[in-house]
């Protein structure tokens, strides 16, 4: 077994090269991977391979990476640093948008319940003349102007989102009623020469309920996309424990871009990272990915969810319906957001919206401050029991 | 302990566990060995049932020490890990006093605080067995259930592998114990406390080595009926489930078919078992349609013969 200076230059060059590529690693880590080669031996390359593993990776999304760059390092030839830069983690090519006239079919599509395409006239107007002009809609998501943006953005900040308390099973206590606490009971007695005066009580403690945001940037909620999201970073900002995913064909979380501070700059890594802006619908999809892949890791049974769609949905209304069932299962409360509620004649009748209505709790609009602040009513009073399922007429 | 127990290679960890019934790869069995001789934790990770808790089980066996589990669950606080006083009896013991007449104070307060009124709690408890010169085997089941305050006070505790009472003093391991934490992923567990850890992802086991667990725990098994088993379930994973099988399943359902004294898989055993394996309703209806009823069980049989 020889681990000399030789093979110790090398694991160091390693760790530089890992951290490089973005794995977060402490000198004592790479005191601990010297250690852990030198108690292996380095005969064999699986096993050299399997103590750094241990050592230096955290989780198994980095194991690809680690893999990648173990080969390059220990396959006898130096690391290239063009090879180097080739595995660091890139942002993608933002890819080329959809068509504008795409969009433009798609909320036209015959689908759609005749009442509603004319209710929304204004809206189809708008969006032909916004995907005729790529340049504008290169430049930015907002529709309002930079005033009025500035001025929700400005007022956005300084909502309060308070989600209703969850009883936790930890105890808080100094308290007037509720439950004896033995502990405290019996250190006041000690000072009384262990005569118990008065018994000392603890009550639960309570902690906000976490959220889980599922926000729709398909093309048809194009207009509000950009808002949305600011909305989505002053919530985040706000809240402790916010889960924020956008979807359009596909499912996107982006709860890490939205923890950034400045808004500009979360949003713009957002907008890197999110590939399928202002294209087609599939919630049911979106959402059966969301069940399986983050539903048990990220939406505990005491979460509030939070869906925000137009229903306009291309997809499998079957599949719609099964997966909003069992995400309602899994939440304390499903909320739906729509912005077609601004029309006071609105009638959830497109398929989508019609699958999916059975299983919300509540059903409101989103598309204006006065929309928002109603949402922050609702969520500040959300009733111990679970309402009757909204019905539509 | 001294570090003569430990095994002294990769290949003796992996025949000790063999000999124990735990199948290993040389992966796991390297960062194994680490652990013991880093006298780091070991950080477990992986889908529910691919035997993570199995891991310190064996460790426990295979060093002849106690095996101390903690189980993590949402609101777990320093008094249910680590120790509380019995209170009840404190106050008991306080009238007691007063009613034979005792009064000097200090003495009573010192027998109430006596080693007599304390309850240890898994982690206590761990760090004591440590100290009589004997290791133990810590488990910290389902991390990722406990909450951040929990994981915090951990970080503290792994590091030095001591604990104040203040009424007592401090109580130190003299032989740190060998810790095994698990977690399913249900949430990202804190970097700071990952990094003290040696860090193994359990895969699900291949085609080979599930035989091999099935061979072993479930000896009464026909060779070609475990073959169908394995390749069923192996197959299985690769449907779209929302939960896919685990290792534990997999043995459940091979004890059934056992009890059903079936020597084949059909569609009659399928349908008859499959709660065993499948835990959603989804899930179950997925396997019961013919068509990919039919595709498993020809892949099955295929490599079962």
């Amino acid at each position: 077994m020889r681990t000399g200076g030789d093979i110790s230059a090398r694991i160091v060059a390693f760790a530089q090269a890992l951290r490089r590529a973005g794995l977060v690693i402490g000198t004592d880590q790479v005191l601990d991977a010297l250690q852990a080669v030198a108690l292996v031996g380095v005969a064999r390359r699986e096993d050299v391979r399997q103590a750094l593993f241990s050592v230096f990776v955290r989780r198994q999304s980095e194991a690809a990476l680690f893999d990648q760059l173990f080969r390059l390092f220990w396959q006898g030839r130096p690391a290239v640093p063009e090879e180097l830069a080739a595995l660091l983690p890139r942002s993608p090519v933002p890819p080329a948008p959809p068509p504008g006239m795409a969009r433009a079919l798609e909320a036209l599509r015959p689908e759609h319940p005749r009442t509603e395409v004319a209710e929304a006239d204004e809206e189809v107007e708008l969006v032909l003349t916004y995907s005729a002009d790529e340049v504008l809609r290169h430049k930015d998501f907002a529709q309002m102007t930079a005033e009025e943006e500035a001025a929700v953005r400005a007022f956005l900040r300084t909502l309060r989102w308070p989600l209703p308390p969850r009883r936790t099973r930890r105890w808080q206590s100094g308290a007037r009623h509720g439950r004896p606490d033995l502990r405290r009971t019996l250190r006041r007695a000690l000072r009384h020469q262990g005569e118990v005066l008065r018994l000392a009580m603890r009550l639960p403690r309570y902690k906000p309920r976490p959220l889980v945001v599922l926000c729709d940037i398909s093309g048809s909620m194009e207009r509000y996309s950009r808002l949305l999201l600011h909305f989505l970073h002053a919530i985040t900002g706000g809240l402790r424990r916010v889960e924020s995913f956008v979807f359009g064909t596909r499912l996107t979380r982006i709860t890490r871009q939205l923890r950034l501070r400045d808004v500009d700059v979360a949003l713009a890594e957002v907008g890197r990272t999110v590939q399928d802006w202002s294209g087609g619908t599939r919630i049911g999809e979106a959402l059966r990915t969301f069940n399986y892949r983050w539903l048990r890791r990220v939406l505990p049974a005491s979460g509030v969810v939070l869906v925000i769609s137009d229903g306009l949905d291309r997809g499998d209304p079957e599949l719609l319906a099964r997966e909003m069932a069992r995400l309602s299962r899994s939440c304390y409360r499903l909320i739906w957001l729509n912005p077609l509620l601004r029309y006071e004649h609105y009638r959830p009748l497109t398929r989508g919206m019609r699958a999916a209505l059975p299983y919300i709790d509540h059903f409101l609009p989103v598309h204006n401050l006065a929309s928002l602040e109603q949402l922050g009513q609702l969520l500040a009073s959300l009733e111990r029991r679970r309402p009757g399922t909204v019905v539509a007429e | 302990m001294s570090d003569g127990k430990f095994p002294e290679s990769i290949e003796a960890v992996q025949q000790v566990l063999a000999a124990h019934d735990y199948v290993a790869e040389r992966g796991l069995a390297t960062t194994i060995f680490l652990a013991l001789r880093m006298r780091r934790p070991l950080f477990l990770e992986g889908e529910p049932g691919v035997g993570k808790t199995e891991v310190a089980k064996v460790l426990a066996r295979m060093l002849q020490v106690p095996l101390i589990r903690l189980q993590c669950y949402e609101g777990l606080d320093v008094h249910t890990a680590v120790y509380e006083w019995n209170y009840a009896r404190q106050l008991l013991e306080i009238r007691l006093a007063e009613a034979s007449g005792q009064v000097d104070r200090n003495r009573l307060l010192a027998e109430i605080f006596s080693p007599d009124f304390l309850i240890a709690r898994p982690l206590l408890q761990a760090v004591q067995q440590s100290r009589d010169g004997q290791a133990s085997v810590l488990l910290i089941d389902e991390l990722d259930r406990s909450d951040e305050e929990f994981e915090a006070f951990l970080l503290e505790l792994l590091s030095d592998f001591q604990i104040s009472i203040p009424e007592l003093g401090t109580v130190r391991a003299e032989v740190p114990p060998v810790v095994v934490i698990t977690s399913n992923r249900t949430r990202e567990i804190h970097d700071a406390l990952k990094r003290r850890c040696l860090y193994y992802w359990v895969e699900y086991p291949s085609f080979e080595k599930e035989l091999a667990i099935v061979r072993r725990r479930v000896p009464g098994l026909a060779e070609r009926l475990a073959r169908q088993v394995v390749a069923f379930v192996q197959a299985l994973r690769q449907e779209d489930l929302y939960k896919p099988p685990g290792v534990a399943e997999t043995l459940d359902w091979a004890e059934a078919l056992l009890a059903l004294d079936r020597s084949e898989l059909d569609a009659a055993a399928v349908s008859e078992t499959l709660g065993a394996l499948l835990k959603y309703r989804d899930d179950v209806e997925l396997v019961q349609r013919p068509e990919v009823q039919a595709r498993l069980l020809e892949t099955a049989r295929a490599r079962g013969a």
